[in-house]
């Protein structure tokens, strides 16, 4: 009774933040979206599940449902790869090595909006750097943002270039802590690099898998600042994604209680993802 | 410490505010829309010291805000707070928006002298004026010009001197304007610009074309109609004639596009005038926008409102404020040093401005446009009628949708969000 007391009075400072900063927002914004939006002094009537109708009629919801899920389709896997690919290739003795892991890291230390910003002008049509340097190669000018076909593509290369070299700093940590005897012990064997890869690096790295993945999963769902300073969400809502049109419903147009009513889907969706990482992922990853 | 004593301390305590608050001066704040520091910022931190010397009794700090949707979501959210400024320089379109959140107080009923107010151009005024109250004062106002490069229509064999004054004529010299070398185009005739807000352009040429795209009281728009139709069909086949860049052109990049001469004429806002002639190693020209059945341009920019939230004291203080800021001299010598409209026209009297004006024609374009200007597409629930529009202008210019579909579909959306304001 008394060890129990003594923990419940240990956990309590972590709890009360918990509670007053994560979970009571969500039940209240669960709440909001069960009434209509207030207008100017007038309380917001309760109107049940209409603001989850509503959605179901609005088609930029699920523009930005679409866009979000081929974002995250992309972005995870190829910014989770190639850190991985990224990280082999700085964890060995080489010359430049340290120079190169920082040009790796680089884009993780910019802030968003300046990445942005650099990539604004990357994808500037004529004198921007990619018409530049395909224009030597005798292609035409592209507009890459101003093109619904190009302009999503361009959002998911900006992410992936930002993300990679943070997630290839874990990969280099984990790297470092396996032990050198393993792989003397495969080379005496003869094991074949890419079987020494797949049969002992891939799985021992599991850990760091796991949580660059989740770190992956909520970035995809997180990282709008660069479709804020890049396209806010154009050409015609192709690049938008779902949190930007919660804050475009929530802060521009001030429709409060649909803008809590998409979040309320996007935390189902968020915990619908963290579910499957954990309880199917993480029973597959081997802890030492 | 005995009773008498502590409830002295006490009181003392509480008198202390009271006496300050008489002592001190009267405290404003406005947001204004600027995002980083540079001459603008300059400009307006000027104005705040100068009339504070001028009047003691009024302490005024201007807050930088960022753009003017950046001001506008702070300003929302710091009064729906219940905090906030007690003025702030907002989009003049933003104005139903703000009533029907009962954030804002009409003008007229705190200035209590209508010969002030009316001294402003009716076109600028248009846009605040609502249920026979005025709800904003014109202030960083601005209309769509046309720029043009001189060497380039030499070059071309047209006439320095002479732009567009008709559709056909400016299609036509777009054409001539566009040098192509193999398949790729060094030089693009004309740009009007598509990225954040396509409605104001669109605007100006549905206007020329005849159309209107709202009533005055924001309950009911007309995306659909015949000249709107007119208008983006003439917009989308200049870029499929290859005189203007296809698809979506960058409204930021677009005044460098042209210092650049990668475009021999740009349709921007009166308020880049000051940027490119610091900029331009070219001499150019500024033209009103070309005729299609009549000219037309829709009036855009700033104006002043007045915050709910404010005391007596403040109010009668920002009226002051605002009627210091728009003197003639003042607001002439704002239009010269930025390039926006000088909002009356006894501004346009000022030796100052005069003597401006004879030296730099272009300065007095926009003016002269304002006899055929309309006010900005503003209605009830504006930025989400007006986004409809974007994304349906933005969905035919980029060959998504066809225009009359993308156009009834814009409309569509608008009717639905407007019929709850009609009573």
């Amino acid at each position: 009774m008394r060890a129990s007391l003594a923990a419940w009075a240990l956990v309590l400072p972590s709890l009360l933040l918990l509670v007053a900063f994560t979970h009571w927002p969500a039940v209240e914004t669960l709440w909001h979206s069960l009434h209509a939006t207030p207008r100017g002094n007038r309380p917001a009537p309760f109107v049940g599940l209409d603001n989850y109708r509503a959605l179901l009629d609005d088609p930029v919801f699920f523009r930005a449902l679409w866009n979000n899920t081929i974002y995250a389709a992309v972005t995870i896997p190829a910014s989770v790869v190639l850190a991985l690919v990224m990280a082999l290739a700085v964890n060995r003795a080489m010359p430049g090595r340290a120079l190169l892991r920082m040009a790796y890291f680089l884009p993780t230390m910019l802030p968003m909006i300046a990445v942005a910003n650099i990539w604004l002008f990357f994808y500037t049509p004529d004198y921007g750097l990619f018409d530049q340097v395909l224009s030597l190669f005798g292609f035409g000018r592209h507009n890459w943002l101003g093109d619904a076909a190009t302009a999503l593509p361009a959002m998911i290369a900006v992410a992936v270039w930002k993300e990679a070299g943070f997630f290839m700093i874990f990969y280099l940590a984990a790297l470092q802590t396996m032990p050198p005897d393993l792989h003397e012990a495969a080379s005496l064997d003869g094991t074949p690099r890419i079987m020494f890869f797949r049969r002992v690096t891939l799985p021992l790295l599991m850990p760091t898998t796991l949580f660059v993945l989740v770190n992956a999963v909520v970035n995809a769902f997180r990282m709008i600042d660069h479709v804020v300073v890049m396209t806010r969400g154009g050409p015609d809502n192709a690049t938008t994604l779902l949190l930007y049109y919660i804050y475009e419903t929530g802060f521009r147009f001030w429709d409060t209680a649909t803008a809590a009513t998409l979040t309320v889907v996007l935390l189902a969706i968020l915990a619908a993802l963290a579910v499957l990482q954990f309880g199917v992922f993480g029973r597959r990853v081997h802890y030492r | 410490m005995n009773t008498l004593t502590r409830r002295a301390v006490l009181g003392g305590a509480l008198a202390l505010p009271a006496i300050r608050r008489a002592a001190a001066a009267t405290e404003l704040s406005f947001y204004f829309p600027v995002a980083v520091g540079g001459p603008i910022t300059k400009i307006i931190d000027g104005y705040a010291h100068a009339f504070q010397q001028e009047n003691p009794d009024i302490a005024v700090t201007p807050i930088y805000a960022g753009t003017y949707q950046d001001t506008l979501t702070k300003a929302q959210t710091a009064l729906k707070a219940g905090s906030g400024p007690t003025m702030a320089v907002l989009l003049s379109t933003d104005v139903f928006s703000l009533m029907d959140d009962e954030l804002i107080v009409p003008i007229d009923t705190v200035a209590g002298d209508p010969a002030w107010l009316s001294g402003f151009y009716p076109a600028f005024l248009q846009n605040g004026q609502i249920g026979g109250h005025v709800w904003g004062v014109p202030f960083q106002r601005s209309t769509i010009v046309l720029y043009w490069n001189k060497p380039a229509f030499q070059a071309a064999g047209l006439d320095p001197e002479t732009p567009p004054a008709d559709w056909q004529s400016h299609a036509a010299m777009a054409a001539k304007l566009t040098r192509r070398e193999g398949g790729e185009t060094r030089q693009w005739g004309l740009q009007i610009p598509s990225t954040g807000f396509p409605y104001w352009l669109f605007q100006a040429l549905a206007t020329e074309a005849g159309a209107t795209l709202a009533n005055a009281d924001g309950t009911r728009t007309d995306f659909a109609a015949p000249g709107c139709q007119e208008a983006l069909r003439y917009w989308i086949a200049l870029g499929k004639d290859g005189v203007h860049p296809p698809g979506i052109v960058e409204w930021g990049t677009t005044p460098r596009d042209f210092l650049e001469s990668k475009v021999a004429m740009i349709w921007t806002t009166t308020g880049n005038l000051s940027n490119i002639r610091a900029n331009a190693k070219f001499p150019f020209g500024v033209a009103m926008l070309p005729a299609g059945q009549r000219r037309g341009s829709p009036t855009g920019g700033g104006n002043f409102y007045l915050f709910k939230g404010a005391t007596q004291d403040q109010q009668q203080a920002a009226l002051r404020f605002l009627r210091w800021i728009s003197a003639p001299e003042r607001a002439a010598q704002w239009g010269i040093d930025t390039g926006y409209v000088a909002t009356r026209p006894d501004a346009w009297a000022t030796p100052v401005m005069q003597h401006y004006a004879a030296g730099f024609a272009a300065a007095t374009v926009a003016r002269d446009q304002l006899a055929f200007a309309v006010p900005e597409l503003s209605t009830h629930d504006n930025q989400r009628v007006t986004q409809a529009l974007n994304d349906g202008l933005q969905a035919a210019l980029t060959g998504r949708k066809a225009p009359d579909a993308a156009l009834a579909e814009a409309q569509a959306t608008a009717e639905r969000l407007l019929r709850s304001y009609r009573s």
